[in-house]
């Protein structure tokens, strides 16, 4: 064997090491969500899973996993939308309009990147209280709804369309608002998907604050309920509880496996440039 | 995130003149036009523009500065005050919070599990990521699939991942005995074992991780000028000399852009920790994040758990602060 063949030998032993690496707990989960505790609880396991869908309804009858769906859809479409909303407003102010010090306004909201979710819970918390949002929707949506990353995304984007097309739009007389919904925004599509996408995973997955602004296992989110099931269950109902899991993460590798492009390139695109 | 923010104000600044200028016209050939055009409706159209911006710009202000802002400055003063956040008002005791954590020594024990934690994970992070990144750069078939689920669980939820290795780290019927028991090796008790706890709370916790982070690798890879490569070749040197000496230099950026990033995650991180191990046994995996969640929501005690917070917030503005520097001066030569 010469040395080129075995270099790619090894190559591809690596590959498939590493893809067993991931593929195996992501099979390890799937599997188990469908298999007979019998299956389950033996050792070495069976591989195949029994297709013992009962453990489904099982979780869903151990915790209100209906409420935690609904609860986690409202949370986070209604943030994702309003995160949106203002990254995109934001975005168009300091791109397209004057006003003094704009870009002094900007730095200054941008060094919100900087602040730890630590500093900002137990405040965030009684300022919450103090608006009586604990356990409630708004609560839940209304102090993640700012939107930071995905204003500094889009403001970056709208700054390297061609300024004379908007030019030409303001000549026509057209105002600010025609001009951002049909000039503007059709040209920033693709990072509009961007920024909406990293926003409905950011909510989907958020862990600390629903934990902490709401105090009923009917208000809890996915995430939240998944760790109810959990200490509900105990250790002696893997099938449901990995069952359970399946319904937080399923619907995050769906969307990721129909945006992984957009989910790449938002995600990574800050890191390196040139 | 951070990292973006510093590569790339130098541009910024330079676009967002370049967009000024663009919108109001100054000089170029139709800033005649529109000089005849100012007069009495000048000022008017340009306050009309001006409350515009007040208003596109408010609702996001208004948000980043009450559940942003305003909590730092709160929670500077909580950090001089005891309250147990449920009756009473916050009383004044100056550095008490901060005399008790540095004099109490579960609170080193505390620090250092943090230190600990975070220094696992960049250096895993680091390695792990960039030796995806190399293999993934290879012309090999199936390594887009390969790309693909090793960067999906950076996406699912953490406390689902954590889950799922809750459910592998089971010593009697976990997938961890499956793979330990070919060698003979009779798996650990990991979460239930304070010497294993904080090993399994870093395996899954990199597991969920490296995907992405050779995801930014690669990119960092594919950008590098491929001349260099040749030169190198032409001067007859070797792989290793040329990864040593041409691809570590070019990708510190990036290497500098992982380590700040992994960083800033460890010291936010909560639901990996909350579903795997809830800080224990004993503290054993408590790290300063959920010290300061055990103590503001569960031992109600604002003062300690605002004074712990502060100086998580002190440790990464300083490594924030040292990664600008960095970045400055060394981004450049690429």
């Amino acid at each position: 064997m010469t040395a080129a063949r075995l270099r790619r030998v090894l190559l591809y032993a690596g590959l498939v090491a590493v893809g067993l690496l991931f593929i195996g707990p992501l099979y390890w989960l799937f599997s188990s969500a469908l298999k007979e505790p019998g299956d389950i609880y033996q050792f070495p396991p069976r591989w195949l899973p029994s297709w013992h869908v009962e453990n489904f309804a099982e979780a869903w009858r151990a915790a209100p996993f209906g409420d935690f769906f609904v609860n986690s859809l409202i949370v986070t479409a209604g943030g994702a939308t309003i995160k949106l909303v203002n990254a995109t407003l934001t975005a168009y102010a300091f791109v397209f309009l004057r006003f003094p010090y704009k870009n002094v306004i900007f730095l200054v909201m941008l060094g919100a990147l900087m602040v730890p979710n630590n500093v900002t819970l137990i405040v965030n918390y009684i300022t919450v209280s103090n608006l009586g949002w604990v356990n409630t929707y708004l609560g839940l949506i209304v102090p993640s709804a700012g939107s930071v990353f995905g204003m500094f995304l889009l403001r970056q984007y709208m700054l390297t369309l061609p300024g004379d097309i908007v030019e030409a739009a303001r000549v026509d007389g057209a105002g600010h608002l025609r001009i951002m919904w049909q000039v503007v925004l059709p040209m920033c599509k693709p990072m509009l998907v961007t920024v909406g996408i990293i926003a409905i995973v950011d909510m989907w997955n958020d862990f600390i604050w629903p934990l902490i602004v709401t105090n009923t296992v009917e208000m809890r989110t996915l995430p939240i309920g998944l760790l109810y099931l959990r200490s509900t269950e105990g250790y002696s109902n893997w099938g449901a509880i990995m069952a359970g899991t399946v319904m937080v993460a399923l619907p995050m590798l769906i969307l990721f496996l129909v945006a992984q492009r957009q989910i790449t390139r938002g995600l990574t695109g800050g890191a390196v440039k040139g | 995130m951070t990292t973006t923010t510093a590569a790339r104000r130098g541009q910024d600044d330079a676009g967002a003149d370049g967009a000024a200028a663009a919108t109001s016209g100054s000089g170029g050939p139709g800033s005649t036009a529109r000089r005849r055009r100012r007069g009495p409706h000048h000022w008017r159209r340009r306050r009309k523009e001006y409350s515009l911006f007040l208003l596109m710009i408010s609702p996001n202000l208004l948000i980043i500065g009450t559940f942003d802002y305003w909590p730092v400055i709160y929670n500077a003063w909580l950090s001089l005050t005891r309250w147990n956040m449920i009756s009473g008002a916050p009383r004044y005791v100056g550095l008490q919070n901060y005399e008790n954590l540095f004099t109490s020594s579960s609170f080193h024990g505390i620090l250092l599990n943090t230190l600990t934690f975070s220094a696992a994970i960049v250096v895993g992070s680091v390695v792990l990521g960039l030796a995806l990144a190399l293999l993934f750069d290879q012309k090999l078939r199936g390594r887009g699939l390969v790309r693909t689920v090793a960067f999906a669980p950076h996406i699912v939820s953490g406390a689902a991942v954590a889950t799922l290795w809750l459910f592998i780290f089971d010593p009697a019927y976990g997938l961890s005995r499956v793979v330990l028991d070919p060698f003979g090796i009779e798996s650990p008790r990991w979460v239930n074992d304070a010497d294993w706890a904080l090993i399994a709370l870093v395996i899954a916790y990199l597991w969920k991780g490296i995907g992405f982070v050779a995801i930014v690798y690669l990119a960092g890879l594919q950008n590098l000028p491929e001349e260099l490569y040749e030169a190198a070749k032409l001067d007859g040197a070797g792989t290793w000399t040329t990864f040593r000496r041409i691809t570590l230099p070019l990708l510190s950026p990036v290497t500098f852009f992982v380590l700040v990033t992994s960083i800033i995650g460890t010291f936010q991180a909560y639901d990996m920790i909350a579903v795997l191990t809830g800080g224990g046994p004993g503290d054993a995996t408590t790290t300063l994040s959920w010290f300061v969640y055990q103590q503001g929501f569960r031992a109600s005690d604002a003062g300690t758990a605002a004074a712990a917070a502060m100086l998580l917030f002190v440790i990464l503005l300083v490594v924030t602060g040292l990664q600008t520097r960095f970045v400055q001066r060394k981004v450049h030569y690429t």
